[in-house]
Formats: structure tokens, C-alpha cells, sequence
């Protein structure tokens, strides 16, 4: 009974009891998200240079302007544009396919189960399949070698204009499959026969009723593939191995030992440049997404 | 105006798998009318109208309206307005820019498109909601906003499945009414799907009560409740008892009394009569064989509960609700027919 104030307070929100369980989550965004974000920010202003070592500066910020920074953002929002735009078509045609199938049918489980692997499936395993088909050594570079149909020796696949973009969307198109299939599943039979009934032919209802309802959720997810390119390692890490084309690469360049004196900080103001990008794309992302939920929402 | 225009489906069957969704189903609507399919869940109401809508494709039969054979036209061309159960307002439109929607489709101007559509908004008493989306809208006010949407193409046929389900009880009474009176100022010609039989029974000109993708009856709701086709019909509008007797042809002798039968009944052997719970009176008698069961108060009437004998069904009598005092349980009473005439069929 001691607590009945506080309870009033809350009541109307949420059970005490389960703010309780939210605490290791607050824990997990504090150590992992908030505290790393807090060491970018402060050292993306701190100078570690020979001159003025350890005040605040917008040395670090400065930086950002040198080639090959600038050259490694444009490639990243370039890499990410491309696969966001392909991948987000691909896999929304792909989800309207899979939607169409009988809801707990075989090819939809075996779909939506394999996407759910493949979207998770970046980083160095993907690169390897990749290398191992396609790359200098690979298994059809050698196959084309051999019969003379290509001879450039698969060199295209380090390139991150060529064959990162198609590595890349291995994993985008599933994940937009998985993102987008739910948006496409809340378009009610309703609305179509109600548009049916009013005159309107099946390409009238996709033209007024289901791209202007599903253009939310598309674009919400075309974002969400956006940042998920725009912030991937891994993959390019192990596939790329000639300089730093992309902003991630970059920052993981300046983390290592070969690294210039003074230059450490510059990698965190890199890093606060992402961070404001994704958070940018987040919160368009984020405005969007409440509307497209509000329309389908079931 | 609209002037209505008859409504012929034909002999209509439709199978899913196996399942006769409906099974040679004829139907006549004449111009104007509302008729209110009524049955119990599965038994076709909603495939019917589909059928009509031309949603769905009978196996085989005919579509006809206003003359015409539409059984093989695609329901875009149809001219037909629908209201669905729920959530079939366009979400990412306002309320007048859903009812302008069909009128977008024939190619009206937008200041004819406005005119309509705030004509019809009014209609349905939402002129204060013209900008609203779905979302921020009651279920009832969507279900004016998808009649407003329906009508404003001045449709042929207006055809609604179950519209009221969704709504609680009090809203659901208040726009069927609703229903009626624009219904009625419009003329249009309408079919009106619902498991619900009070409503069926407020609504319609006529009902049609369906079993198994088939019509069993099609009448007037007073015709229905009072002259039913057979006991199905007699179950399903309305209270019923169920009381043995035997049957003489026009007369059948039940709880010790005569009662003229209706036509369709089973002429002799022992017999079920269906009898209305206002059909039979109650009388406080110490000598009576039958007891009284429970009784109680329903507002407007009472109910008393009686068991005629042993090894007979109970049966309800309908009573003035100041005389519901006036029996307790385990009363001796007499249970009589009042008369009226009642629909005998064979024991089975
Ligand atoms: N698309 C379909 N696929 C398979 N069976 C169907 C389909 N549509 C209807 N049926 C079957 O046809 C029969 C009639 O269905 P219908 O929807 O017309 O019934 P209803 O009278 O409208 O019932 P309710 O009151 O539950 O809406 C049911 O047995 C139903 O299971
Ligand atoms: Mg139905």
C-alpha cells in the first residue's frame, strides 16, 4: 500500500512492474550506444595533433575535407543509394509475389525463412562465397577463364562501384523483402473490391489505392536499406583490400596502427559525420513510418 | 433520384471445394425494394451478394438487373454500391475524397464532384467530418462515410454485408434506422445480408430466409414471423415452443386444446406444433398439470418458464410484465393456446 501514489502517477501508463523489465535494455543502449556516441562526439572536437594536444578544436572537423574523406562518403552514399533503390524494387516485387502464395504454404515459409537468413547473412561469410565464385581465384572465374569467355580475371569483384554493389544486394533485397511484406499483407481485399464496385479496373486501384498506401511503407524501408548499406563493415572489409573507397573502410583505416600521428580524432569526426547521416535518414524514416502504420494498421 | 430497378438472380450455385455455397438460389427484388437476406452463419448470404456484385462467379445461373444479363459483366461495370462489414474506407484519403472517388471514375468535374459529395455527407449526417480520415473517424461514422461513398455513384443496386456487425448495439440500432430512411428517400433497389433477425425483421420490405445455399422463404416480415414455411424458418425468426400433438388435416390438437394449422403443415400422425410464446396463455390452477419453472421480468413483458408433464420440452409463455408476480416456482398451472394458427410438422 506504501506505494499507491506512485502507482497513481503511472496509472494509465504502465505497470511498475515492467518498467523493471526494460532496465537491461536501458543498460544494453546506455553501454553500447550512448557511451561509444558520447566518446565520437567529444573526440571528434578534441585536437590530438602535435600543437594542441588534447584541447577543443574543429581541426578533426576540417579534416573531413581532405579527397580522400570526401571521395570515401560520396562512394558510400552512392553504394547505398544504389543498392537501397535496386534492392527496395526487387525485394517489393519479390514480397508482392510472396504475398499472392497461400499464407502458411510451403514456398511462403521456405521464402520468408531463407530471406530471414540471407538478410542477416553479410559480413566476411558472404564475402567468402563471393571470392570463392567469382573472385580472382574463384570457381567461375576460373570455369570462364578456362573457355575464354572472360579473361579479366573476376578483378571486377574488388571494385565497390561493381561487385560490392552486387554483394550488397544479397542481403538487401531479403531484408526488404522481410521489411516490406508485412505492409504489403495489410492492404485489406476490401479496398479493392470497394474500388472494384465504384468503376475502377484493377490497374485504376493499383494507381490510386494500393501505391499511394504502400508509397509510405516503401519509402520507410527504402531508407531503412539505405542506412543498412551505408553502415556495413564487414562485408567490404574482407572483399575490399586495395585503400579505403568507403567511409566505413576509412574509419577503420584510421583505427589502425598504420594510422598518421594525429590523425586518430579524425576517424571520430568521420564517424560523427554516419552518425549524423543515419541519424538524418532515422528520423525521416521514423516520421514515415507512423503515418504507413496508421493507414495499415489492422 | 434513382429510380430502382428489379433484381432477378437465378437459380445461382457455387461450389468451394466441396461446400455448396449456394445451391440453386432464386431471388426476385422488385424495383425499389430492400430485401434483407437472413441465415444463420455459412448458409450463402455472403456469396449471394457477391454473386451479384459480381465479386464472385456462379458456377452456374443468371444475374439480371434491371432487365439486363450481367452475368458474365465484370463488376467495375456493374454500377453497383457496396458497403462491406468494416474497413473498407480508402486510408490514405479523407472522408470526401472517398465518396468523390467514384464519382472521379466517371470523369465528373471537381465542383459536380463537390457538390455530390457534400450532398451525400449530409445525407448521412457527417458534414462536420468532410476532412477526416478513417482512423479518425468511429466505426459507425466509417460505415456512413462507405454509405455516402456507395451511393454517391447513384448505383443500381445497393448491396450491404452485415454493415452493422461491427458496431455496438446502440449504434448498430440508430444507423440501421438510418439505413432505412435514406434508403427509402433514394429508391434505390437493395440487398441487406445480416445474421441478425431483429434487424432483418426492422429493415426490410421483405426477407429471405436462407439454409444451406438455399431460399426458404422470401415475405414480408410480419408474413414471416406469423405464417412461417416450415420450422426451420418458424426457429430461426423469432421464439418458438415446441409442443407434440396430433394433427386432423386444418386442426391439430395440442396441450389439450384445437389450433387451425398453417398451410404446409403435416396433415395427420402424431405431430411437433410450433407455437409463439405470445400464443399461449397461463393460468394459476391448483389442479393443473403442468409447473412453473422460473419466471421473470423483461422490461416491456414477462416471461414465465413452464413444465407442461413429465418427459415434455418446457415451454416459454409470453405474459404482461405486471403479471409476472403472480407466479413462483413450483406453481400448478394450465397451459393454452390462444388459438392462432401454428405450423405442425411430422415428428422425426
Ligand atoms: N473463398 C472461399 N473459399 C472456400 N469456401 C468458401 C469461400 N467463400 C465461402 N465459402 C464457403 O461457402 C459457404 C457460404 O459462405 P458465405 O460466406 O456465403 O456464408 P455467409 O452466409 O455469408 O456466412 P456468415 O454469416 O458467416 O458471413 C461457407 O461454407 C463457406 O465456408
Ligand atoms: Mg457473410
Amino acid at each position: 500500500m506504501a506505494d499507491t501514489a506512485r502507482r497513481g502517477a503511472l496509472a494509465g501508463r504502465r505497470p511498475s512492474g515492467a518498467l523493471l523489465g526494460v532496465v537491461p535494455f536501458f543498460v544494453y543502449v546506455t553501454v553500447f550506444l550512448i557511451v561509444p556516441t558520447l566518446v565520437v562526439v567529444v573526440g571528434a572536437f578534441i585536437a590530438t595533433g602535435p600543437g594542441g594536444q588534447g584541447a577543443l578544436s574543429l581541426a578533426n572537423i576540417r579534416a573531413l575535407a581532405q579527397p580522400a574523406v570526401t571521395s570515401a562518403l560520396w562512394h558510400s552514399l552512392i553504394l547505398s543509394a544504389v543498392t537501397a533503390v535496386a534492392g527496395a524494387v526487387i525485394g517489393a516485387l519479390l514480397a508482392y509475389a510472396v504475398s499472392t502464395a497461400k499464407p502458411d504454404g510451403v514456398l511462403r515459409r521456405f521464402t520468408t525463412s531463407l530471406c530471414g537468413v540471407l538478410a542477416q547473412f553479410g559480413g566476411v561469410a558472404l564475402a567468402f562465397a563471393f571470392l570463392a565464385t567469382f573472385g580472382a581465384t574463384g570457381y567461375l572465374t576460373n570455369v570462364l577463364a578456362s573457355t575464354g569467355l572472360d579473361d579479366t580475371g573476376g578483378l571486377w569483384l574488388y571494385e565497390w562501384n561493381k561487385g560490392l554493389m552486387l554483394v550488397y544486394l544479397y542481403f538487401q533485397i531479403p531484408l526488404m523483402l522481410i521489411v516490406f511484406l508485412p505492409a504489403v499483407e495489410g492492404l485489406r481485399p476490401q479496398w479493392r473490391e470497394a474500388a472494384e464496385t465504384l468503376g475502377g479496373s484493377t490497374w485504376l486501384y493499383w494507381r490510386k489505392v494500393a501505391a499511394p498506401i504502400l508509397f509510405p511503407s516503401f519509402v520507410g524501408a527504402l531508407l531503412l536499406l539505405f542506412t543498412n548499406a551505408f553502415s556495413a563493415y564487414a562485408t567490404a572489409a574482407a572483399l575490399v583490400s586495395q585503400g579505403s573507397p568507403l567511409l566505413p573502410l576509412a574509419i577503420g583505416g584510421t583505427l589502425n596502427s598504420e594510422v598518421i600521428l594525429g590523425q586518430e580524432n579524425v576517424g571520430k569526426a568521420m564517424a560523427l559525420l554516419m552518425v549524423v547521416v543515419v541519424a538524418a535518414v532515422m528520423t525521416l524514416y521514423a516520421a514515415i513510418d507512423r503515418r504507413a502504420s496508421r493507414w495499415l494498421a489492422r | 433520384m434513382t429510380r430502382g430497378v428489379a433484381v432477378q438472380l437465378t437459380d445461382l450455385r457455387r461450389t468451394y471445394s466441396g461446400v455448396n455455397a449456394l445451391d440453386g438460389l432464386t431471388l426476385h427484388l422488385e424495383p425499389g425494394e430492400l430485401v434483407a437476406l437472413l441465415g444463420p452463419s455459412g448458409c450463402g448470404k455472403t456469396t449471394a451478394l457477391r454473386c451479384l456484385a459480381g465479386l464472385e462467379d456462379p458456377d452456374s445461373g443468371r444475374v439480371e438487373v434491371g432487365g439486363k444479363d450481367l452475368t458474365k459483366v465484370s463488376t467495375n461495370k456493374r454500377d453497383m454500391g457496396m458497403v462491406f462489414q468494416a474497413y473498407s474506407l480508402f486510408p490514405h484519403l479523407t472522408a470526401r475524397q472517398n465518396v468523390e472517388f467514384g464519382l472521379q471514375l466517371r470523369k465528373q468535374g471537381s465542383e459536380q464532384r463537390r457538390r455530390r459529395s457534400a450532398e451525400m455527407l449530409e445525407l448521412v449526417g457527417l458534414s462536420a467530418h468532410v476532412d477526416k480520415y478513417a482512423h479518425q473517424m468511429s466505426g459507425g461514422q466509417q460505415q456512413r462515410v462507405a454509405l455516402a461513398r456507395a451511393l454517391a455513384i447513384e448505383p443500381q443496386v445497393l448491396l450491404l454485408d452485415e454493415p452493422l456487425s461491427a458496431l455496438d448495439a446502440k449504434v448498430r440500432t440508430q444507423l440501421r434506422d438510418e439505413i432505412r430512411r435514406i434508403q427509402l428517400e433514394v429508391g434505390t433497389t437493395t440487398l441487406f445480408v445480416t445474421h441478425d433477425q431483429e434487424e432483418a425483421l426492422a429493415i426490410a420490405d421483405r426477407v429471405g430466409v436462407m439454409r444451406s445455399g438455399k431460399l426458404l422463404q422470401l415475405a414480408a416480415p410480419q408474413e414471416l414471423y406469423s405464417r412461417p414455411a416450415d420450422d426451420f424458418v418458424a426457429d430461426f425468426v423469432g421464439l418458438t415452443n415446441r409442443v407434440v400433438g396430433t394433427s386432423r388435416g386444418t386442426t391439430a390438437e395440442a396441450l389439450g386444446a384445437s389450433l387451425p394449422l398453417l398451410p404446409g403443415s403435416a396433415t395427420e400422425g402424431t405431430v411437433t406444433v410450433l407455437i409463439r410464446p405470445e400464443h399461449l396463455t397461463v393460468t394459476q390452477d391448483a389442479q393443473g398439470s403442468a409447473v412453473v419453472i422460473s419466471s421473470s421480468f423483461l422490461g416491456a413483458q414477462g416471461r414465465v418458464v413452464v413444465s407442461p408433464g413429465e418427459d415434455l420440452q418446457q415451454v416459454l409463455v409470453q405474459v404482461p410484465s405486471a403479471a409476472v408476480a403472480d407466479f413462483a416456482p413450483g406453481d400448478r398451472v394450465t397451459l393454452r393456446p390462444v388459438g392462432a394458427p401454428a405450423l405442425a410438422v411430422a415428428r422425426g
